[in-house]
């Protein structure tokens, strides 16, 4: 049998690739012109190699901010994802309290970045908002403008508050998805509440969890709008994270080259860090 | 080990039943008795996964009792009856290897790790599971996890009763039957009451000592499948067994027997006097297609009628024959002569069955 080769499915994708191309190829490569460039107006741009990913390497200033960044991922994951478990483990399954629950929880997620550093920043003063207020009168020295363990407390709380419901319900559709045999064979196992957890619903959230935790993992990594609100990456630099370093530099100081060779530097990290992540849970479900 | 009692059991799953329509198990006494394979057989919506499920403890009764040798259960949690249940679509801890689901029930009761690998070894080595021991049990395929999910039954001391719902469904039809043998087999060695749901009248013979034929929450026919066969003691059991089922049309009452389109089937002395004491209009007679006679010529007895067509089932034929108004089938030999046309058929009078109410009416004699 002849093959009969067919061209005319290229024209049909072609859109796509004209969309990527200019949604993500298009500006990525600008980026990389920028980085192997000095540009000094639109006449002048001398090709400088890898000197910009040198200078950036070596920049202490990104070298706290990367830390600083690692430590606040981190720390959201650690409290985000067991929160968000014991939320979905904990909301009611059926009838009008399930969906009072999910609507409930769904709030947070629905507030604009912006707003929700407004809103606590208000929170947190101490003259005015509530939950400064009453930290400063049950006697504790509360000031997240000046203390940075305090703005530092807040940053984080702000985001357990606005993000943990998404890892809810994520967990929570992942529970409801378990069939009832499951639990019905587990009964007769005797098996704990613990066992039930462990070996039955811990394994059955594990794609749904891999999903929330590489998401919370790129957007924490990347968190711009709300310590911008709210501390202004501050006091000192204790709040200024990787993605506000990087605006200082090509926007403060308008360092476009190696603005650009940071930036694409802070993308393959994000993109390592969920790769390895990806790989390594892949990896533990086969046989040795 | 155990042999099961129900007794008036029922079950609705409204809390305020107003009628039978409401009830998903209508009030049955039955004993399922040591040792035993029963199949509960019947189409979806019957009753059967209802009723297995309150066997095992996963449901409460809203009425009636059961009993465990004699003792009563309803009150006793399901991991504390000392049942196995295997579901339609396998159970298996995903995490674990097979050895430690195997041996989950076990370590649950806190026995010793030493006697936990003899009996989780030995198990293996019966269901074949040995060479994936190590394995871990979400790898497997779905008739392995079937045998997991089984072997966690098995594993313990004193299995009162191991219950089987749909367990093939999800399983490829060619390893069916070597899984079916595997229950038989494990069957015959353990000694253990075996209860096996199905909707598949095949499965639930070649599994079962004895069948239980369940229709609208109740238990229609309790038997071998040899007696669901040659007396379907309710119009529903003969159209459910057998393929195609039985052959049943509405009769009227006449003084030496029954009509229906201006044809006249006599009945034995014995029966008549059945029917025509009986104040019911729903009267019916079946026959099975394979005991209905066919031939080419007149015999004695025989009512004249037209072939409509003919299948072919490679293993023998099924006509479609017109008698007055009723369409109803024969099984031939593959290798008859089939009649075409006009054909004459004869009712043997020890197969032909008459229902009143649905239900089967006998003289004594047979």
């Amino acid at each position: 049998m002849r093959k009969v080769e067919n061209n005319k499915a290229w024209l049909l994708v072609l859109p796509v690739f004209l969309l990527v191309a200019f949604s993500a190829i298009v500006p990525l490569m600008t980026v990389v012109n920028y980085s192997v460039q000095d540009i000094f107006d639109q006449n002048n741009a001398y090709f400088v190699g890898s000197e910009w990913y040198r200078e950036i390497l070596r920049d202490p200033r990104l070298h706290e901010s990367l830390l600083r960044q690692f430590m606040f991922s981190f720390a959201v994951l650690a409290i985000e994802i067991p929160l968000g478990i014991g939320i979905a483990l904990m909301m009611p399954t059926k009838g009008k309290m399930a969906s009072v629950c999910l609507i409930l929880v769904a709030i947070p997620l629905l507030i604009p970045w912006n707003v929700v550093g407004t809103i606590w920043q208000i929170f947190g003063r101490a003259d005015i908002g509530l939950f400064g207020w009453s930290l400063t009168s049950l006697g504790m020295d509360y000031n997240y403008a000046s203390n940075p363990i305090d703005a530092w407390a807040t940053v984080l709380l702000m985001d357990v508050w606005h993000w943990t419901p998404l890892v809810a319900l994520l967990c929570y559709s992942g529970l409801r998805a378990i069939p009832e045999a499951f639990y019905q064979a587990a009964r007769i196992d005797r098996a704990s509440k613990w066992a039930i957890f462990r070996h039955i619903q811990l394994p059955k959230l594990k794609n749904v969890l891999v999903i929330g935790v590489l998401l919370r993992f790129m957007d924490s990594f990347m968190i711009y709008t709300e310590p911008f609100v709210l501390t202004g990456g501050g006091p000192g630099n204790s709040t200024t994270f990787l993605s506000q370093t990087l605006t200082q530099m090509a926007i403060g100081q308008f360092d476009l080259g190696p603005a650009a060779a940071f930036s694409l530097i802070y993308f393959l990290i994000v993109l390592l860090v969920s790769w390895l992540f990806f790989t390594t849970i892949n990896h533990m479900d086969k046989d040795k | 080990m155990a042999e099961i009692h129900l007794k008036s059991l029922a079950h609705s799953y409204s809390k305020k039943p107003t009628g039978p329509s409401d009830y998903a198990i209508r009030e049955m006494n039955h004993v399922w008795e040591h040792g035993k394979a029963y199949a509960l057989l019947g189409p979806s919506g019957c009753g059967k996964s209802t009723l297995l499920n309150i066997i095992s403890g996963l449901l409460s009764p809203s009425g009636g009792e059961i009993l465990f040798d004699n003792v009563k259960v309803n009150d006793i949690p399901p991991e504390d009856r000392n049942i196995a249940q295997v579901f339609q679509f396998p159970v298996v801890y995903d995490s674990m290897t097979v050895f430690n689901n195997l041996a989950f029930p076990l370590r649950n009761q806190k026995v010793p790790e030493a006697k936990v690998t003899a009996k989780v070894n030995e198990i293996a080595e019966i269901l074949e599971l040995h060479n994936v021991l190590h394995k871990k049990a979400k790898n497997l395929t779905a008739d392995e996890k079937q045998k997991v999910s089984m072997g966690r039954g098995l594993v313990r001391d004193n299995v009162s009763a191991i219950l089987f719902d749909e367990p093939l469904t999800v399983i490829d039809p060619h390893l069916k039957w070597k899984l079916r043998r595997k229950l038989k087999q494990i069957h015959e060695q353990f000694n253990i009451t075996m209860v096996y749901v199905t909707h598949d009248q095949l499965e639930a013979s070649t599994f079962a000592d004895q069948i239980a034929l369940m229709y609208e929450g109740q238990i229609v026919q309790f038997g071998t499948p040899r007696e669901l066969f040659e007396k379907p003691n309710h119009t529903f059991v003969g159209y459910f067994i057998g393929s195609p089922g039985m052959n049943i049309t509405e009769v009227k009452r006449i003084p030496d027997g029954v009509l229906f389109d201006d044809i006249e089937v006599p009945l034995s002395p014995a029966l008549n006097e059945i029917v025509q004491a009986s104040p019911s209009k729903n009267i019916k007679i079946g026959i099975r297609p394979e005991f209905v006679r066919v031939s080419q010529d007149p015999t004695e007895g025989a009512y004249q009628a037209r072939v409509m067509y003919e299948e072919d089932l490679g293993t023998y034929k099924v006509l479609s024959i017109q008698l007055g108004q009723w369409e109803l089938k024969a099984i031939i030999e593959e290798n008859a002569v089939s009649p075409k046309g006009v054909a004459y058929v004869n009712f043997p009078s020890q197969w032909l069955k008459l229902y009143i109410d649905e239900y089967l009416v006998e003289d004594n004699q047979s």
